[in-house]
This record gives structure tokens, sequence and C-alpha cells, in this order.
């Protein structure tokens, strides 16, 4: 950890909301995207010449195609309840990261262009005209939103500013305008298949090193199959599991489970991403582009369950948009979905959350485990924005917060939540979601990370904690990063499914 | 027929017009305006049932506020509270029988004139207390609170300063409904109140009054939780598959 060049937030004992501090992060700056990392994806390499005239007409675009978009720009009543939701303001005291503020960027704009107040009464009602100053702004401070939709728990109208920051990306993006970490990730997925932009070749030598590691481990010979046709399963993972720490764990995880169950799984090299930063960009193509990738891969394996690892972003979109945008799930009606559906076995969700999977397998005692492998560890666990607020496990709401607990504690003896105001639906984002897991937004991500760190410091000082499990690839790689900022080692982060791995019971299989 | 008279009927068939007309445009607006995605904030029911409950317990309780923060719940909920029960005495103008619930309202009506009054000024104080309020309040945000706060106090005037002849003022109300136009009382107070009340109904369609049909327009809120079960598409995003 390098030598920090701002400072760091102190963790207070009972949390308390800053004062506003007007511009305290106006310096702070995403790379924006270079020509080729543009032109890629299909948008304009620079900032195009008539880029006002284009963004107005693109807003008018998004608000003929989103409810969400053009409600949201009208309902919102100034009432404040979102004002001390974000964690961003929480961490930085900036007011243009208080979910409103933010909203109110475009929304300024919004109003000079379409409404009539707007239009005659600019001064009435603020509204303005989208000057470069302004666009600077929107560049700022979308790209200090990580979309993680806790403002929408607490606006009483469900505003939902991430809805707009993913709208003010597409404008930007589609005016030359784009941050450079998430559109070179959204090209090489394309490209290649997943995010870290790796190849089928070395993805298949690290699945076999993978396995190698296991049977020196446990003696047991326990695979990692890739593109094998036929298997009942396929596992659809964020990359970050093949290779970074301590997402690996996980993937092991997995792949014990698979093998205890005596399931047939496989990976594939073709949708070898989980992931999915077209939702942070806000474009439905490009979105839609990377879920096929999960169908084609799916249709050439002949799978009957499609099942996906510990990522929280890819969950959402997989459990809330797959179906709509690759047909992957149920209920259709029409061709292009219903090839891909019936060949699913309908006995069970399409898609399938890991931890759905796992949960039913030790509910059942098909796979067997010993909890005290654990004890060394008091538990607590991180819910994940995405997983917490815009999906579901089970057949239950809120089954995404009683799931993975249970796997918890299912595996393990020592399991404390943090604060009931910062977990459940009321979670606070890691810092590092939505398209900001970038160096380059080291600051926001540390001072973001702030509500979180304060709450799990509670659970260290008060129960002993020395264990934050999540489910979700950006939490595992944000906090790896951010907590030795607090003081935390760096390894006190990991996965639901690491867990599982060090309590599971192998046998060997042939 | 009084130049005051005409100018009044007037203005009411333009207020009611713009009213209706605007808010029946935006709702309209709303409704065709596809949303392509399932994007509830979970835990979301998984019935449209169970989002019939969750709209109702936004209406009726605030429910989401209340979690947020209780101060303006509190301002927000007496102020809508007694709006909705000065509101349903009113209704006492424009019927004739008039429905029971109306006449048993009324005496309410005394303690909801204060409520109305109590909830704008805690609202209102809050975007002079606290700081990031302050920060997101625009001079139109003052300017509602100031337009119902008046017409708040001008009705208390009437109610409990100086009396209005009620009797003449529904004979104006109902003849404007039957368009057999009555004089109007040339009260003063009334007079105020209702020109701030045309206002009101006025910019309905074009101020933040819009999170009346927001809130049930609203995708985070009005969607099923069910997209494993059910495949659902949009017109212009199934126009993709076809290509
Ligand atoms: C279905 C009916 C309605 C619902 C569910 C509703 C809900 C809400 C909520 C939750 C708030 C935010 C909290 C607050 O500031 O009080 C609010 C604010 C507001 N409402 Fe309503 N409302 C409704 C009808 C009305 C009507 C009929 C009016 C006026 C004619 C009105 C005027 C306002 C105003 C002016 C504010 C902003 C208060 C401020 O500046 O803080 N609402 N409404
Ligand atoms: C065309 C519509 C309206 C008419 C004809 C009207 C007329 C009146 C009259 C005659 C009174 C005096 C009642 C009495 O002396 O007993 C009154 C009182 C009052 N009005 Fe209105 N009003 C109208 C709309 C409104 C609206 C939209 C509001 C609120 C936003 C409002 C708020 C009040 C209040 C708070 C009082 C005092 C308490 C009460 O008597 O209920 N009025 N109004
Ligand atoms: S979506 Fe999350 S990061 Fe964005 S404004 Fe809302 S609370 Fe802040
Ligand atoms: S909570 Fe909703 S209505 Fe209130 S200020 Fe925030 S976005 Fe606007």
């Amino acid at each position: 950890m390098a030598a920090p060049k701002f400072e760091i937030p102190t963790l207070k004992e009972v949390s308390e909301v800053p004062r506003v501090q007007e511009g305290a992060m106006a310096h702070v700056q995403s790379f924006v995207a270079a020509a080729p990392i543009q032109q890629a994806i299909g948008f304009p390499g620079e900032l195009v010449e008539n880029w006002e005239q284009k963004a107005i007409e693109k807003m008018g675009d998004l608000l003929g195609k989103y409810r969400s978009f053009k409600v949201y720009l009208d309902a919102c009543v100034h009432c404040g309840a979102c004002t001390d939701k974000c964690h961003y303001f929480l961490g930085t005291g900036d007011p243009n990261n208080m979910p409103v503020a933010r909203q109110e960027l475009v929304r300024k704009v919004y109003r000079r262009h379409f409404t009539f107040a707007g239009k005659y009464f600019p001064k009435l009602v603020g509204a303005v005209d989208l000057t470069k100053d302004v666009l600077d702004k929107w560049y700022t401070y979308y790209n200090q939103c990580s979309e993680c939709r806790r403002c929408s728990v607490f606006c009483p109208y469900g505003i939902d500013t991430a809805e707009i920051t993913m709208a003010a990306k597409e404008i930007l993006d589609s005016i030359g305008y784009g941050q450079k970490y998430t559109n070179e990730i959204v090209g090489k997925v394309q490209r290649i298949g997943n995010n870290l932009g790796l190849p089928g070749p070395a993805l298949e030598d690290t699945l076999e090193g993978l396995e190698e590691d296991i049977e020196a481990d446990t003696g047991v010979k326990v695979r990692l199959p890739l593109d094998q046709k036929g298997a009942e399963v396929l596992l659809v993972t964020p990359s970050a599991d093949f290779f970074s720490e301590p997402h690996v764990e996980s993937l092991i995880g997995y792949a014990k489970v698979f093998h205890a169950a005596g399931v047939s799984w496989t990976l594939s090299s073709h949708a070898s991403e989980a992931g999915n930063f077209g939702l942070f960009i806000g474009n439905y193509e490009t979105m839609r582009n990377i879920a096929l990738r999960i169908r084609e891969a799916a249709l050439e394996l002949g799978v009957k369950r499609i099942i996906v690892g510990e990522c929280g972003h890819a969950w959402r979109v997989a459990y809330s948009f797959w179906n709509t945008l690759a047909g992957i799930g149920a209920g259709a009606n029409d061709p292009f979905a219903v090839e891909l559906q019936q060949q699913l076995d309908p006995r069970y969700p399409a898609p399938q959350h890991i931890c759905e999977f796992t949960y039913d397998l030790l509910k059942r005692g098909v796979i067997k485990v010993d909890k005290s492998a654990n004890d060394h560890r008091v538990i607590t666990y991180h819910d994940s924005c995405n997983v917490a607020r815009a999906s579901r496990m089970g057949d239950m709401p809120g089954g995404q917060f009683v799931i993975p607990r249970e796997v918890i504690k299912m595996v393990a003896n020592n399991f404390q939540d943090m604060e009931a105001d910062t977990i459940h639906e009321s979670t606070f984002c890691c810092g590092g979601g939505g398209g900001l897991l970038t160096d380059d937004l080291m600051e926001l991500r540390v001072k973001g990370a702030l509500p979180r760190m304060e709450a799990l410091k509670r659970v260290v000082d008060g129960q002993q904690v020395n264990f934050m499990a999540t489910i979700c690839a950006i939490c595992k790689a944000q906090f790896s990063k951010v907590l030795p900022y607090y003081g935390f080692d760096m390894g006190m982060v990991g996965g639901v499914h690491q867990l599982v791995s060090t309590a599971i019971q192998l046998e060997q299989k042939e | 027929m009084s130049t005051l008279t005409i100018l009044f009927a007037c203005m009411f068939y333009a207020a009611t017009a713009i009213m209706v007309l605007g808010l029946g445009y935006k709702i309209y607006d709303y409704a065709r305006t596809p949303a392509p995605l399932k994007i509830p904030t979970t835990p979301a029911p998984t019935t449209t049932t169970g989002v019939a409950f969750r709209l109702f317990r936004e209406v009726v309780f605030f429910e989401s506020l209340f979690k947020a923060t209780k101060w303006t719940w509190i301002f927000g909920y007496v102020f809508h509270g007694a709006l909705a029960l000065v509101l349903l005495r009113h209704v006492r103008y424009f019927q004739e029988p008039i429905w029971t619930i109306v006449a048993l309202v009324q005496p309410f009506g005394l303690y909801a004139a204060f409520g109305m009054v109590i909830g704008l000024g805690g609202l209102w104080a809050r975007r002079f207390l606290v700081d990031r309020v302050r920060y997101i309040s625009t001079l139109s945000d003052h300017l509602m609170l100031a337009l119902l706060l008046a017409i708040g106090l001008s009705g208390m005037g009437m109610k409990f300063v100086a009396h209005t002849d009620i009797v003449s003022v529904k004979n104006f109300m109902q003849g404007l409904m039957t368009f057999n136009i009555q004089p109007m009382p040339e009260d003063p107070i009334l007079l105020v109140h209702l020109t701030l009340v045309a206002c009101l109904m006025t910019i309905f369609p074009i101020s933040k009054l819009l999170h009346i049909p927001g809130l049930f327009f609203s995708p985070s809120r009005n969607q099923a939780d069910n997209p494993r079960e059910h495949r659902y598409v949009s017109a212009w995003a199934a126009k993709l598959e076809q290509k």
C-alpha cells in the first residue's frame, strides 16, 4: 500500500452524517477512455463537435425508452430523505454525492429542455443549459456513483439514482466522453469472452493448475471441466475467480460442491465471464450482447441447468435480466426464448445462484461438512448491493439475505451479523461497484468504504469478528485493497464458498 | 353578472382544464413509455397483489420515508394527513346531498387545518435548518410551501377570523359544475383563497406535484419480482431479436 495522497477518514464509534463540504471530491476524476477503447465498442472516439445537441437528442431518446428515467426526473420533491443514504456522501461530504444532488445534475438540464417550467422560468426551478462545465460535472459525479440503489430503498417514490447514472453514462458514451476502466472491460469481454481478457488456452492451464492444487491439498481428484459438452450444469462465474485472491478460493469451493454432490458440470471458454459491465454504462444492447454469449454457450454445450458464481452485479443481470435479454429463464412464448427454455430442466430455476444450489444440497444432507474446520473464524456477512437490492434467491422475497447466511451457518459455528441498518436492503456498498473499481478512483473507493468499515469495526471490536464473507467479485477485490487503509488485514475478506470449501468433506469418486 | 364572477368562473374553468388535461397527458405519457427491464427494489413482492399492497403502504403510511428519516416523515405525514381531511371536508361545496363520510369529517377539519400548517411549517424549517436539505432546495420548493401555507392560512382566516358565507360559496361552485353560473361572494379572504387554489391547480402538471402519479408509475415500486418465472420484453427491445 503506497502512502495515500489524501486523508483517510477515521472510524467513529457512532457513525455521523458529515457536514456539506462543497467541491470536496471535484478533483477526483476517473480516466477518460481513449479513442480506440471507445470505438471498439461502437462509441465516438472523442467528444463530438456538436456534443450539446447530440446529448440533448440522446436524452430525448432515453426519455422515450425508459419509464424509470422519465418518471424519476419528474417525481422528486426534494424532500431530502436520500441525502444521508449514499456511502460516497457519508465518506466525503461532497454534496454532489447526495443522491438527489447527483440526479439534479441531469434533472436541471432535463428541466431546461423538456419541461414547461424550465423552458420559461429556468431560474425558478433551477434549470440550466448543458455547458461544458455542466458536462464535466456529469462526468465527475456520475463516475462517483456505484449504482448501488441504496438511495432507492429510502426514497418515498423509489427513485433509483442508479437509473439516472446509467442514463447519464449512456449519454456521455454516445458523445464520446466515456470512462476508460469500464469501457475497456466491455471491449475485452466482447472480444475474448471475459473481463480479464484471458484466452481459452490460458484458462485451461489455470484450471489444470487448480485441480493439482486441490489434489495436493485434499488428496482427492476434484475436476474443473472446461467446454464439456453434455454436462448437466453450466457454471458461469466472474473471471476474477480464475486468478484473483481470495476469489479463487470460492471457485475451488464450487468445484468441491459439484464433486461431492456428483453433479456433472462445466465452465465455458466462450462465456467465461458472469460479470456484465454493460449494466454499468446503461447500454441495453451492450448488456444484451454480453448476455447472449451465455445463451450461445448453453445451447452449444447442451446443458440442463445454468448456475452463476459469486458476483453481485452479475447476479443482478442474470436473475433480473437474462430472461429478458437472452431468454434464459422460464415462461416464454416466443421461438427465440423457447428454444433454450425447452432445453433447460424446468425443475430448477434458471438461472440458479451457486448459494441456492449449495443451500439445497446442505439442507438435504447430500454434501457433508465438518463445521469445526471453520472454528478459527468468527464470520460476518456483507450483503452485496446488487444481490440485496436488485435480485432474489429462493422462492420468497428476502431469500437473498437468508440463503447465504444459512449456508454460512451450516458450514461454520461462529456467525455474527453487523448492525441492522447496515445489512440486508440497507447494506452499504463496498465502495468499488458500478465500474469504479479502478486505481484512478482510489480516494473515492477508500472514502466510500467508510460506512461499511465502521460497521465492521464494531463487530471486530465487540464480537471478535475476523472474517467478512461476501458473494461478489468486486466486493472481494475492493475490500482486499481498502481494508489495510483502515488498519484491517486484507485477508479478512473472502467468499461464502471459501468457507464451504474449508468445511466440506470429500470422497474419492470415479 | 358581475365582472368578478365572470373572472373567477373563467379562472376556475381554465385551471381545471389545465390540471385535468395536463395531468391526463402526463399519465398517458408515463403509461406509454416502456420499462424495458425488471428493476423493482428488492426485496419486492412476487405477485401483482403484493405490488398493490406495497403501493398501498407507500401511499397510506409513507413506508419508505419512515425508514429514511423520522422528522420528515412526521411533518410530511401530518401535512398530508391533514390535507386529506381538509380536502375531504371541502367536498361539501361540490355535492348535494353530501356523502356521510364528508359529513362525518366536518368536525375534524378544525384540527386538520392546524395540522396542515404545522406540517408545512416543519417541512419548511428543514429547508433552512438542515444543511443538506438547504443545499438541494430551489426557489420553487420554497414557493410551493408558501403557496400551500397561504391557502391554509387564508382558509383558516375564513373559519376562525372573518366568517365567509359558505352557502353562497357552495352555490357558486355548484353553478360552475352545472354551467349555470351563480354570483361569486365578494369576500376578500375568499378571493385570495380561491385565487391561490387556482394557481395550485394550474401548476399541478408542471411541478413536483407530479410525485403523485410518479409514485404509481415508479418501476422500482410497481413491478413484481418474478423475472425468472416470466419472460418480459418491451416492444423496442423485442425488435432487437428480429435482426
Ligand atoms: C397520493 C397522494 C400523495 C402521496 C402518496 C404523497 C406523498 C408525499 C411524500 C412521501 C412526500 C415527501 C415527504 C414530505 O415532504 O412530506 C411528499 C411531499 C410533498 N407533497 Fe405529497 N403526496 C400526495 C399528495 C399530495 C398533494 C395532493 C399535494 C398538494 C396539493 C402534495 C404536496 C406535497 C408537497 C408540496 C410536498 C413537498 C414538501 C416539502 O417541500 O418538503 N402531495 N408527498
Ligand atoms: C375550489 C376549491 C376550494 C374552495 C371553494 C374552498 C373554499 C373554502 C372555504 C369557503 C373555507 C371556509 C370554511 C369555513 O368557513 O367553514 C375554506 C377553508 C379552508 N380551505 Fe379551502 N377551498 C378550496 C380549496 C382548498 C384547497 C385545495 C386547500 C388546500 C390545499 C384548501 C384549504 C383550506 C383550509 C386549510 C381551510 C380551513 C379549514 C377548513 O375549513 O377546513 N382549500 N375553504
Ligand atoms: S445508487 Fe448508491 S452510489 Fe449511487 S447515488 Fe444512490 S446510494 Fe449513492
Ligand atoms: S428521497 Fe426521493 S424525492 Fe426525496 S429528495 Fe431524494 S430522490 Fe428526491
